[in-house]
């Protein structure tokens, strides 16, 4: 048990915070939430700084082109940049965190030639198509259909949430290739294609969030036409493909947001304090018991951490207690935000206040808080399976 | 950065299961509860000097001193299996004394603090750390806690040792774990409906959230013994205490009306927590200093 860095990890760290000292300040202000094509350009930019600096897939493997760190020392890059006010991975998130590491996983050497490194030079976006509009926690019951024709797939279908679609160049799309059928498990006929966003027949509608933004749009697919050289894993595996995928998305992507709540709360702290409300007992007590939560969300994660450092696996089935009480106290603390800030709380032009709104996705994006629920009894704890 | 247990810690952490597996199973405990009717107060001294011969007091002792030379985090990876176990006696108080009151490091010597209003422990034990009970000064009260005696004080006391928070927390941490193991178990075992409790989703929620809350609580006890920092043990004690209290609530209501029955386990665990959640600093004290370390450092 012991929470002191390596020497080798403090002067990365150094180094690294030395770096963003002199590269931050040069960077232009941030976009405006609705200008896609500028989100596109400021986060392909910074991972472009990333990438000549040699910071670009830190935690990927170094036959995938990255840099092979350990999950400390991806855990000290997270932690550092965020602290420092550096952008968000944006839209280079599915390259990065799901698409990027399942062709490290599991592409062919051609297909990590052609795809990685545009990523790791934030050349690429790439974009999720997996859920659909009857196929949301029930991943496996999707619905858009893949079929043979010579050495393409022809698909036709509907998915929905697609993050960066507009921007995207590339989407790891989840076909069914093998309909369900008495025989065929549901989970048994699907298969894991790139697609390229510019292919006739790709229509994008965006979908406006509840906070006012176009977060996420619909795709809809009418006979797209996909060469089969485009498949990662074998026909009907991409279940199993998506899996390893869906476990980097537990295991680190929060770590970055857990710095910042931790930040906010001092800040909650510090507006009381000046708008009186301090004076509340109540709220003070509302204060300590989340900064005691954040606390312990964040030794939790240098816990997992540790832990897939310890059995050099990809990071640990206890990603999902980490999902479950995070967002979770993320909710609390805008709902906490929202009682310092009074009748403020009702003014969009507070950043607490659409902070407050977009929280209120993280219980159901990524497995909803019931679905993590059942993967802890089930898969933790072994409990049987059931309604 | 190494924060898993050490092969050593992990060793240390099975030699203490397996002495209380022993010395102080499940028979060992209804047995001792069982007692309390007639001979209330009475403590298991043969196991007190066992407990001494196994370094469990000498633990943080220093070698050339006798002791066994280990730390915080091997400390409360014992009294996590003492919390497993409802090890009753003023286990704390004793093994802060090792090396202060004599015969504490061995087990020969029984000895208690007062802490706040309330001294556990008061008859059965040879000493009294800390500040001294007056003649009269302590008056019995009937314990919700079966297996611990309690007295009131006049006058509180003032002594807050943060280690008694710390090693209380993990106490509440072992208690945590282990209700959620009775209701998992459970859940597994008993039929309703034709299937197995554990398969209904509302079941199982109840049991995720009891592990979510228990690996939270660890991650923050661990962490806090590492660092031994003030702020740290008072969230810990925040989490741990929450976790023991809740984990053995939903226990309770997983085992139905068996939970509710004197037979079972449950209460016991329950109970426990609530008396350990009184000890060291009161929660509105602990929210109120971690409140104030938000504005220190903003």
């Amino acid at each position: 048990m012991d929470l002191t860095y390596t020497e080798e990890e403090e002067e990365f760290r150094a180094r690294l915070r030395q770096w963003l000292g002199q590269v931050l300040p040069g960077l232009g202000p941030k976009p405006d939430p609705n200008d896609w094509p500028g989100r596109r350009t400021y986060d392909m930019g910074w991972q472009r700084r990333l990438y000549e600096a040699g910071y670009a897939g830190l935690h990927w493997p170094v036959d995938a082109g990255g840099k092979g760190a350990t999950p400390t020392q991806h855990l000290i890059f997270l932690e550092e940049t965020e602290r420092a006010g550096a952008p968000y991975v944006g839209a280079n998130f599915v390259g990065l965190l799901h698409a990027g590491p399942t062709i490290a996983a599991e592409g062919t050497p051609e297909q990590k030639r052609k795809w990685l490194p545009p990523i790791l030079s934030g050349d690429e976006v790439w974009c999720q198509g997996f859920s659909e509009p009857d196929a949301g926690s029930d991943l496996a019951a999707l619905r858009t259909k893949a079929v043979r024709d010579g050495d393409e797939y022809v698909i036709t279908g509907s998915k929905i949430w697609t993050s960066h679609a507009e921007v995207a160049d590339w989407c790891e799309l989840l076909v069914r290739t093998d309909p369900i059928s008495d025989t065929v498990p549901k989970h048994r006929g699907i298969s894991w294609l790139a697609m390229p966003m510019d292919a006739p027949g790709v229509t994008i509608r965006p979908l406006r969030t509840l906070a006012g933004s176009t977060e996420f749009a619909e795709m809809f697919l009418d006979e797209v036409r996909v060469p089969v050289a485009n498949r990662v894993g074998a026909e009907n595996d991409g279940w199993r493909v998506t899996m390893v995928t869906l476990s980097f998305e537990r295991g680190t992507a929060f770590v970055g947001e857990v710095v910042a709540c931790r930040r906010t709360l001092i800040a909650l702290a510090t507006e009381a304090r000046k708008n009186g409300r301090w004076d509340d007992p109540s709220l003070r007590r509302k204060l300590a018991l989340l900064s005691a939560e954040f606390a312990a969300l964040w030794r939790l994660t240098q816990w997992n951490v540790s832990e897939s450092e310890a059995t050099g696996g990809v990071p640990g089935i206890g990603g999902s207690v980490f999902k479950l009480r995070y967002s979770h106290a993320r909710q609390e603390l805008y709902d906490t935000a929202a009682e310092v800030l009074g009748a403020g709380a009702l003014d969009l032009d507070h950043e607490w206040v659409l902070d407050r709104l977009s929280s209120l996705s993280y219980t159901i994006a990524a497995g909803t808080s019931q679905i993590q629920q059942n993967i802890i009894a089930e898969r933790i704890l072994g409990l049987p399976k059931g309604r | 950065m190494h924060f898993q247990l050490t092969d050593d810690q992990r060793a240390l952490q099975s030699g203490m299961r397996e002495l209380l597996a022993g010395r102080f199973d499940r028979d060992a405990l209804r047995a001792a509860v069982d007692a309390t009717v007639d001979a209330p107060g009475t403590l298991d001294r043969r196991l007190w000097r066992e407990l001494g011969d196994a370094g469990f007091f000498a633990l943080r002792l220093p070698e050339d001193e006798g002791g066994v030379g280990l730390g915080l985090p091997e400390a409360v990876l014992l009294f996590e299996e003492a919390g497993r176990a409802l090890l009753p006696g003023p286990l704390i108080a004793t093994h802060l004394a090792a090396g202060v009151v004599k015969g504490a490091a061995d087990g020969s010597v029984v000895v208690t603090q007062s802490d706040g209003a309330l001294i556990e422990w008061y008859e059965a034990s040879d000493a009294v750390a800390g500040e001294a009970v007056a003649e009269g000064a302590a008056v019995p009260v009937r314990s919700v806690d079966p297996l611990t005696p309690l007295h009131r004080l006049h006058e509180p006391a003032t002594t807050s040792d943060p280690l008694v928070g710390l090693l209380t927390a993990a106490e509440q941490l072992g208690s945590a774990a282990r209700t959620t193991e009775m209701a998992v178990q459970y859940a597994r075992e008993r039929q309703q409906f034709g299937a197995p409790i554990g398969s209904f989703q509302a079941v199982k929620h109840l049991c995720a959230q009891m592990l979510a809350r228990t690996e939270l609580a660890r991650a923050a006890v661990y962490a806090a013994a590492v660092t031994g920092d003030l702020a740290d043990i008072a969230g810990a004690k925040l989490l741990a205490d929450e976790a023991a209290v809740r984990c053995a609530r939903d226990c309770l209501q997983v085992h139905g009306g068996m939970g509710f029955t004197w037979e079972a386990d449950v209460h016991l665990h329950l109970k426990r927590a609530w008396v350990r959640k009184e000890r060291w600093v009161s929660e509105a004290t602990l929210t109120e200093l971690l409140a104030e370390l938000l504005v220190e450092v903003g």
